[in-house]
């Protein structure tokens, strides 16, 4: 299936105040791979996610997504297919009911009713968080906002996910059963983080960002277990590797 | 009273709202038009009037008793916002020096009479809106306006002042414990680091903004936003509805109170 498929082409962008965030980013994800995105802090990684739905658009190069090239007529189209779940889930929480927040995406989709309320509850189950439909935001753990952040993002059923951080909130059992979920997601998924016990678990792939350019790009259980590469990127072994050694 | 206790105050408000009475369950919509009803009637009466408000002080206390919202709780923040109704009236008494009446030999200014007016309708009016919070859910308000025909951009900024008021008192309040921790019972430097400690939050705000439009646009934002309907107008809410106008009709266009002091008066 051609629609799944993520392409940057020397993708450059320079931010308004001169900072050059990405240089000539070149990668290609296909249907159904999950790709794990690591670097030091500053290396490009939000920047790098901020691109794949149009927030940010590329100063030279193209990005393609499925059968579309990003440009600011393909944005809304791009944004069905792309969903991308934030950091912080307060950011993306901004509906005063979770049922509302979870509902805003098919409703802007122009779903009827009976539709919407079936994504709602399809999406609010997959992360096991039903029960909190009626809560404002405000009143949840993070760990229930991390997970109905991802329900807001799952009930619009995106082709591609890309998360930023998704684990950076979570208790060991919530990222426990965040990583048992993006694992039963079965489309493709990009996860930038620097929890990299999580990308060895749920990502086959990984692709290491340093100074705004792709500086590595291969099998996740290769790239990360290389101690000297790892630590000359600012990141080290993964845990369960350094119990090994 | 300290930064924290305020914020766990405000939450309070908004906690009695998800309480389950029959004064709850009734739609929003109904109780928002009552409100609305009820504050222009009040506000309708003339300046020097006071009699005539009492009965309507009736509302307020039903839904009190029936909604079961501590009294207190109401009290208190409609005594924290007085000082406004206060100086609105406050030279009422200098400047209006005719004297209306003449109790136990004491003469009373018009101009008192109209500032108690005032502190009446005040408290009429606050204590009703601050009832409608406390009984119906803020986004319960908010769907009603809309589906009443207010504004989109309207209903959504009081939607996102409503969500975002909790987080931003929460980063206030990390700014705030992050400089008393260092400051060592000091005052923290002063002014000076307190204007800059807005300047931070501004731009924190402002920051933030950013990224909440950011995911509003990723999930298909478009300039509304869009809602199911979620309650239907029952007989309850028609009977509530009608019972408010026939009260509000009532003692707006009879002198009730000053019928019942008359037959008083003519008993004794």
């Amino acid at each position: 299936m051609s629609h799944h498929i993520v392409e940057f082409k020397e993708v450059s962008f320079r931010y308004p105040d001169g900072t050059e965030a990405l240089k000539g980013v070149n990668f290609r994800i296909t249907h159904g791979e999950s790709v794990g995105v690591v670097g030091a802090n500053g290396a490009g990684k939000s920047t790098l996610l901020q691109h794949m739905n149009g927030y940010l658009m590329p100063t030279s190069g193209t990005i393609t997504i499925g059968d579309l090239i990003l440009t600011k007529k393909t944005r809304r189209e791009i944004r069905k297919k792309v969903g991308i779940v934030f950091q912080n889930p307060d950011d993306q929480l901004f509906m005063p009911t979770v049922f509302d927040d979870v509902a805003f995406g098919p409703l802007n989709l122009g779903m009827d009713e009976a539709s919407v309320r079936e994504r709602v509850r399809k999406a609010l189950g997959m992360v096991n968080s039903l029960a909190l439909q009626d809560k404002p935001p405000h009143h949840l753990s993070c760990g229930q906002k991390s997970a109905v952040a991802i329900a807001s993002v799952m009930a619009m059923e995106p082709d591609i996910l890309a998360m930023d951080e998704p684990a950076s909130n979570l208790d060991p059992r919530s990222r426990r059963s965040l990583i048992t979920l993006l694992k039963t997601f079965k489309h493709s998924k990009i996860i930038a983080s620097h929890d990299l016990d999580l990308i060895l678990d749920v990502c086959q792939r990984c692709i290491v960002i340093g100074g705004g350019a792709v500086v590595a790009d291969g099998p996740s259980a290769e790239i990360l277990s290389d101690k000297a590469f790892l630590e000359e990127n600012s990141l080290e072994l993964p845990l369960s590797f350094q119990r090994r050694s | 009273m300290t930064f924290d206790e305020k914020y766990f105050d405000i939450g309070r408000l908004d906690r009695l709202s998800y309480r389950e009475t029959c004064v709850h369950r009734l739609d929003p919509r109904a109780k928002v038009v009552a409100t609305m009803l009820f504050l222009l009637t009040v506000i309708s009466f003339p300046k020097y009037e006071i009699v005539a408000l009492a009965p309507f002080f009736l509302y307020p206390v039903l839904l009190l008793t029936v909604g079961e919202i501590p009294v207190r709780f109401i009290i208190r923040k409609i005594i924290v916002v007085s000082p406004f109704a206060v100086f609105i009236g406050i030279f009422n008494p200098i400047l209006d020096t005719r004297t209306a009446a003449v109790i136990f030999g004491v003469s009373l200014s018009a101009g008192w009479i109209s500032f108690l007016s005032i502190l009446l309708k005040f408290a009429l009016t606050v204590s009703a809106a601050l009832l409608l919070i406390a009984t119906t859910s803020f986004s319960g308000v908010c769907h009603a306006l809309r589906r009443l025909g207010f504004p989109a951009l309207f209903v959504s900024q009081i939607l996102f002042l409503y969500r975002y008021l909790f987080v931003l008192m929460e980063e206030t309040m990390r700014i705030i414990r992050a400089r008393e921790m260092r400051s060592f019972g000091s005052r923290g430097a002063g002014m000076k680091v307190f204007v800059r400690l807005i300047g931070i939050l501004f731009l924190r705000t402002v920051d933030r903004a950013e990224r909440i439009y950011y995911a509003m646009l990723s999930r298909g934002f478009q300039g509304d936003i869009p809602t199911l309907k979620r309650s239907r107008i029952v007989l309850p809410d028609l009977v509530f509805l009608s019972a408010m106008i026939a009260y509000l009709l009532i003692f707006r266009f009879f002198p009730v109170t000053e019928g019942i002091g008359r037959v008083a008066q003519e008993l004794f």
